[in-house]
């Protein structure tokens, strides 16, 4: 199935990063936004699994590890649909830039290295507009695995994928379960037409390839003027009722 | 009695394969079709009979109760959002209650199905085959009862039956000048959807106008029926 084959014809643009957990994409695309700001650019910024709408319910369900792999993956949609529609669509349509940390590629990895049809994850996702340049930080698995050893006191139950009964220590099933992820990734390269940065060169490095091929997608986009280019940015404004 | 489950599409890859020994009946229907009281007799009525039941409806789990009591209170406008939610929640009762029900040999009444999702999505214009796909992994159940009304039998019935609320309205689609308007166009829009499917997927159409007795009888007389063909042979 096709899904993102078609480019979206609205006035802003959007770039999103993905990659396994330890490639350095959230740090590559928090300099891509520094950058454009200081660039006077309005930026919009999204990240995977953050809204309100099912964040409680995911943290929740995760705890008590009640999601199947069907429900994990709807979980995800979920908030992805409400995303799009709230936080990536309107300002593509006021012509800003989105920047999203993740997206529907997330999915079509882990979802399947958890146990979904890949024809159907993709069916789930094909209302996704395709982005303007998605961004793959390559990385060997042992690199990845190290980075976030190095950083972080323990991994999280899922990041390990312990759902799945891979391996009995938390270690060794995260690198079996980001290796399986990885080799979907690089499945997804040519389906998708993603650009592969080497996520093992330095930071600098990468982020002068980022910024060569954003400005390159830039070219013919017209700056949205704003006042403050570095205030966060608000669409809607939810109401509450008490 | 045991039988191979069926499905819509492929089932769930990781699921391992069983055999079905419970029935599912579904029974499907608009707002205020009087759904409810008919599952609660044929439930007890099949008790009596010794049969072990297991009942579940639209929107029950706990997984996604707190997701969608906040989406019905007006937070998000968008349609494939609440149509994923429903899904989620269908998914979590399908998982963990429907197919080890079945496994065991519950019969599993079900209050409403996928094609309330289906009807829902269609009036609002969305792409059919997307919902189509993700329901894919549901089972195709033994008896599909479809409660057939028209609108000047529900009108009334939904006034004395605790009155139309926005959702049951239509009122995001804004189908009329007021709630009774958009009630209205609403429900006879979803109503002729629901006849399309019934002869897509094979409902067993009860009239939904007739008394409650009738009705009970009508659906005794199916449900018997089926019963009657899953019996082992002798």
């Amino acid at each position: 199935m096709s899904v993102f084959d078609k480019k979206h014809d609205y006035p802003g643009k959007l770039f999103i990063v993905e990659g396994v957990d330890g490639s350095g994409k959230s740090t590559q695309i928090d300099l891509l936004k520094k950058w454009l700001e200081s660039e006077g650019y309005s930026v919009f910024f999204t990240v995977w699994n953050s809204s309100d709408l099912v964040k409680e319910t995911t943290k929740d369900a995760k705890k008590k590890n009640l999601l199947t792999p069907t429900t994990f993956s709807l979980l995800h949609a979920t908030d992805f649909a409400d995303r799009l529609n709230y936080q990536i669509i309107p300002p593509l349509k006021a012509g800003m830039i989105v920047l999203a940390d993740r997206y529907a590629y997330t999915a079509f990895a882990r979802d399947v290295v958890r146990g979904v049809s890949p024809q159907w994850v993709r069916n789930l996702y094909s209302f996704a507009v395709k982005p303007d340049i998605s961004f793959y930080f390559d990385v060997p698995i042992q690199t990845a695995v190290d980075r976030i050893l190095s950083n972080r006191a323990e991994i999280k139950f899922h990041e390990a994928g312990m759902d799945m009964g891979l391996h009995m220590d938390t270690k060794e099933s995260f690198k079996i379960f980001q290796g399986r992820i990885l080799d979907e990734y690089k499945k997804m390269v040519d389906e998708f037409d993603l650009t592969v940065v080497d996520a093992t060169n330095e930071i600098h490095d990468q982020q002068d390839i980022v910024r060569q091929k954003v400005q390159a997608a830039l070219k013919g986009y017209s700056k949205k003027r704003t006042l403050y280019a570095k205030r966060a940015k608000v669409f809607w404004r939810k109401f509450t009722v008490s | 009695m045991p039988n191979e489950p069926k499905y819509f599409g492929e089932s769930l890859p990781y699921l391992k394969p069983f055999q079905k020994k419970g029935l599912l009946i579904a029974i499907e229907g608009t707002d205020g079709c009087g759904r409810s009281t008919q599952l609660a007799l044929l439930k007890n009525w099949l008790e009596v009979k010794g049969y072990a039941v297991v009942e579940t409806g639209w929107a029950r789990s706990n997984l996604m109760h707190k997701s969608l009591e906040m989406a019905k209170s007006g937070n998000m406008m968008d349609r494939m959002t609440f149509t994923l939610l429903y899904a989620t929640d269908f998914a979590d009762r399908f998982e963990n209650l429907i197919i080890p029900a079945l496994r065991s040999g519950h019969i599993v009444l079900i209050d409403r199905y996928i094609w309330t999702a289906m009807v829902r999505d269609v009036v609002r214009q969305s792409d059919p085959k997307w919902i189509r796909n993700m329901f894919s992994f549901a089972l195709v159940p033994d008896l599909s009862l479809y409660m057939k009304i028209d609108i000047e039998t529900l009108v009334p019935r939904v006034i004395e039956g605790g009155g139309m609320n926005y959702w049951e309205a239509g009122m995001d689609l804004h189908m009329g000048q007021d709630l009774f308007d958009s009630f209205v166009n609403y429900q006879v829009a979803l109503i002729s959807e629901y006849d399309k499917l019934a002869k897509e997927f094979d409902f067993e159409t009860i009239d939904a106008r007739k008394t409650v007795e009738e009705i009970r009888g009508d659906i005794r007389e199916k449900v018997k029926a089926l019963l009657d063909k899953a019996k082992p042979k002798k």
